[in-house]
């Protein structure tokens, strides 16, 4: 099923297909490990709802939820 | 010549500890050309050598869009460093390496320095360095920056690496670019350009800082043809790469669902209720440990940031007084006394006794910073000030601007970008300064006797509107073009090391200082001369009708008339507190106090001084006065400090001329809505 990282379930995990976007902020999706195959958990949202916290390649990150609608992720998938 | 090193790496890699590390006290900070990023260098001693270390700013790929990427970039490429230190955090592997890869393709000899933070023992993690060394082809180097090991081998292996040639390796080699990297490799290489592999990727990646001429542009066309995002592509292939050749040099045999230190932290720290409540208590603290009258409300018990202050009044007084006792029995004239004991000591006095609530702020914000806490207020807060154009790193210095503006303009610094940084300068000083208080203090007693609570809370809350307004209006016409992604890593949380704490503190307060020293002091003593002298350069009575001062206020009283508080015929007199009030908030009143009250020693908080108040002002008209020096141009000290900050006329002037715009329209409304209701 291909959803965004945005409806992922609180400790849900999912493997990234495609990130969408265009410069800088795709690049930055891209630079900080969000590429094809990783894997990405999403851990919380923050106290007023957004950004959200996600945890890929073994780090942290916070991104905000228009961010996480970029990144196009499948369930169960992975490398 | 000395060696020329550059330290490069991700930020949160323990870059800025062994910067401290390597160069110890000879760092110095200054800027990048045109960015208002710092630009670190200091000097290496040791193994015989004297090197010259310069601290790139912290990045995590070499892509064209940000300035610290250009700026390390450019570095790289234009200033020729001898070598490159690549500090790599082992608790970060995967990602630490992916700059790695970008920095292998350059010409330019790099060493590894492996971060072997304490984290990775509590990880149960081992890393195969010798195994990470045959893989990368560079020298890699264990250090633990935080324990000051690893250093002096580090440096040994650096200048040896340093001294042979080397030229660039991709790890793009073997995969489906290999055709079309040979392809703008062997050109770029027959015509000469420096660092050909670096570049033939960069314009195979599409990035428009790297020169392409037709040839290259042909190929690129047709690369597009084939592949349909070659950013991405290249992105991929370099994770790709690392996780099949180099992630296996870590070993782990910690469990990966169990939760780290800092995992745990933040079940509590940025938990959905918790969060909030905790962030505002240490903003509350530290606000109060810095600017409390007493502390924790116990009287007679100043907090330690007035408790500082307090002394360092005290000295300058101690020094005033001195001085006048010297000058007296000398017997010098009026106009030196004047100029050294009121001009100088005075107002330079002034500016330097906020030092160690500066100091203060600035031991708090580092401890935030260096513990990794700020990131986390930064996820709390975001939402809240995205909606003024903001993100959730200048809550802090918007609220320690209820202190004082000027360390508050200096902690714009942790902001990430410049429009943020310049945004959140112009909004400060409307969050009402310490200074402003005993304006508020006046009115209320001479004309707000029964709501003087309700009204001092008001201009609190008006300081907080027009910020809010002007964020969106400076959103929407004034930062509209760029948009800042907010995507943040959230790094582990360490212990702060005091050493670290020192120098950061140390570096923001010298630029202070000088500022002190030069701008503050010749606009005091500027701004004295025009009060104590008329146009014929006689001395008369300081403030008065027949000083420049005076004639200035006249001249441009009519500006102030559509405000309401210059109707009278000595109107010039609130024109006069307001020009004086540019050197302090607090010589508002003071000048008030001289020019209402016939005496010359004016008794400020006299009862004759007072009712003169409450019969010159209305209620209306105290009111647009009292908004206009809180909305307008806050002091001397924030301005020489949103000076520095800017690092540009242009803004620095356009932040002066918004500030006295907003002020006008804002008395204006007041006046104007405000009589027509009463």
């Amino acid at each position: 099923m291909e959803i965004t990282v945005k409806n992922l379930k609180i400790s849900e995990s999912a493997a990234v297909k495609k990130v969408l976007g265009s410069g800088a902020v795709r690049r930055r999706l891209l630079d900080m490990g969000i590429t094809p195959g990783a894997v990405i958990t999403m851990i919380k949202t923050a106290p007023l709802g957004d950004p959200i916290e996600i945890k890929v390649r073994n780090y942290q990150l916070s991104i905000r939820k228009a961010e996480a609608d970029l990144i196009i992720v499948e369930k169960g998938g992975g490398d | 010549m000395p060696l020329k090193f550059a330290l490069a790496g991700n930020p949160n890699s323990g870059k800025t500890t062994l910067f401290n590390e390597l160069t110890g006290s000879t760092a110095h900070v200054g800027n990048w050309p045109g960015v208002t990023i710092d630009r670190r260098e200091g000097r290496y001693k040791g193994a015989g050598e004297e090197i010259d270390i310069v601290d790139l700013p912290g990045i995590y790929s070499l892509s064209p869009y940000t300035p610290e990427e250009l700026i390390a970039r450019n570095f790289i490429i234009e200033e020729k460093p001898d070598l490159i230190i690549n500090i790599v955090d082992v608790t970060n592997l995967e990602r630490n390496l992916y700059l790695t890869t970008q920095l292998l393709e350059t010409d330019c000899p790099i060493i590894v320095a492996l971060n072997m933070s304490d984290q990775l023992e509590k990880r149960k993690s081992y890393i195969d360095r010798a195994g990470l060394e045959m893989a990368l082809g560079v020298p890699v180097v264990g250090i633990s920056a935080l324990r000051s090991r690893g250093t002096d081998e580090l440096m040994k292996r650096a200048i040896s690496t340093a001294r042979k040639k080397r030229s660039g390796h991709t790890v793009l080699w073997h995969t489906q670019l290999d055709d079309a990297i040979t392809k703008a490799y062997t050109h770029l290489l027959e015509t000469g350009a420096s660092h050909p592999l670096f570049k033939a990727v960069k314009i195979i990646e599409g990035d428009i800082h790297v020169a392409a001429d037709d040839e290259m542009k042909r190929l690129r066309d047709d690369l597009k043809k084939e592949f349909d995002d070659l950013e991405a592509t290249v992105a991929d292939l370099r994770y790709k790469y690392i996780t099949k050749h180099f992630s296996r040099c870590l070993k782990t045999t910690q469990n990966q669902n169990e939760l780290s230190f800092s995992e745990k932290a933040d079940k509590i720290l940025t938990h959905k209720f918790l969060g909030i409540p905790i962030f505002l208590l240490f903003m509350y603290l530290i606000f109060h440990l810095t600017f409390g009258e007493n502390l924790f409300s116990i009287e007679g018990v100043p907090s330690p940031g007035k408790l500082m202050q307090g002394g360092a009044e005290y000295l300058i007084d101690q020094l005033a007084n001195i001085v006048s006792g010297l000058l007296e029995s000398a017997g010098a004239s009026d106009w030196t006394y004047g100029l050294l004991v009121d001009g100088i000591i005075g107002g330079v006095g002034a500016v330097l006794s906020f030092v160690p609530q500066i100091m203060l702020v600035f031991f708090f914000l580092s401890v935030l910073e260096d513990s990794g806490y700020i990131a986390r207020a930064a996820f709390i807060m975001d939402r809240l000030l995205r909606r003024f154009g903001l993100s959730g790193r200048s809550f802090m210095p918007l609220l320690m601007g209820f202190g004082c503006s000027v360390p508050s303009i200096l902690a714009t610094r942790t902001l990430e970008s410049d429009r943020d940084r310049r945004l959140t300068m112009i909004l400060i000083p409307y969050m009402s300064c310490g200074a402003k208080m005993p304006i508020y203090a006046l009115f209320a007693a001479a004309l707000f006797k029964q709501h003087s609570d309700f009204m001092v809370f008001g201009m609190y809350v008006l300081g907080i509107t027009t910020a809010v307004t002007s964020g969106i209006i400076l959103k929407k016409f004034v930062f509209k073009d760029s948009v800042i992604p907010f995507i943040m890593e959230l790094p582990d949380y360490h212990r702060p090391r005091l050493r670290n704490l020192l120098l950061h503190i140390w570096e923001k307060l010298k630029g202070y200082i000088i500022k002190a020293g030069t701008i503050i002091l010749i606009s005091t003593v500027v701004i004295w001369f025009l009060a104590n002298f008329d146009i014929t350069l006689k001395m008369v009575e300081q403030n008065s009708a027949d000083s420049i001062l005076g004639k200035i206020g006249n001249a441009i009283k009519f500006i102030f008339v559509p405000l309401g508080f210059v109707g009278k015929t000595d109107g010039w007199k609130s024109v006069v507190a307001i020009l004086t009030g540019i050197i302090a908030k607090e010589a508002v009143v003071s000048t008030l106090g001289v020019l209402y009250t016939s005496a010359a020693q004016a008794d400020i908080a006299g009862d004759t001084f007072i009712a003169t108040i409450a019969a010159t002002f209305t209620p209306v008209s105290a009111l647009s006065f009292m908004a206009f020096n809180l909305l307008s141009i806050p002091c001397v000290a924030a301005l020489s400090a949103l000076t520095s900050e800017m690092k540009s006329t242009k803004w620095t002037l356009f932040s002066i001329a918004f500030w006295v715009t907003m002020a006008w329209i804002v008395s204006f409304l007041i006046y104007t809505i405000g009589s027509l209701l009463i």
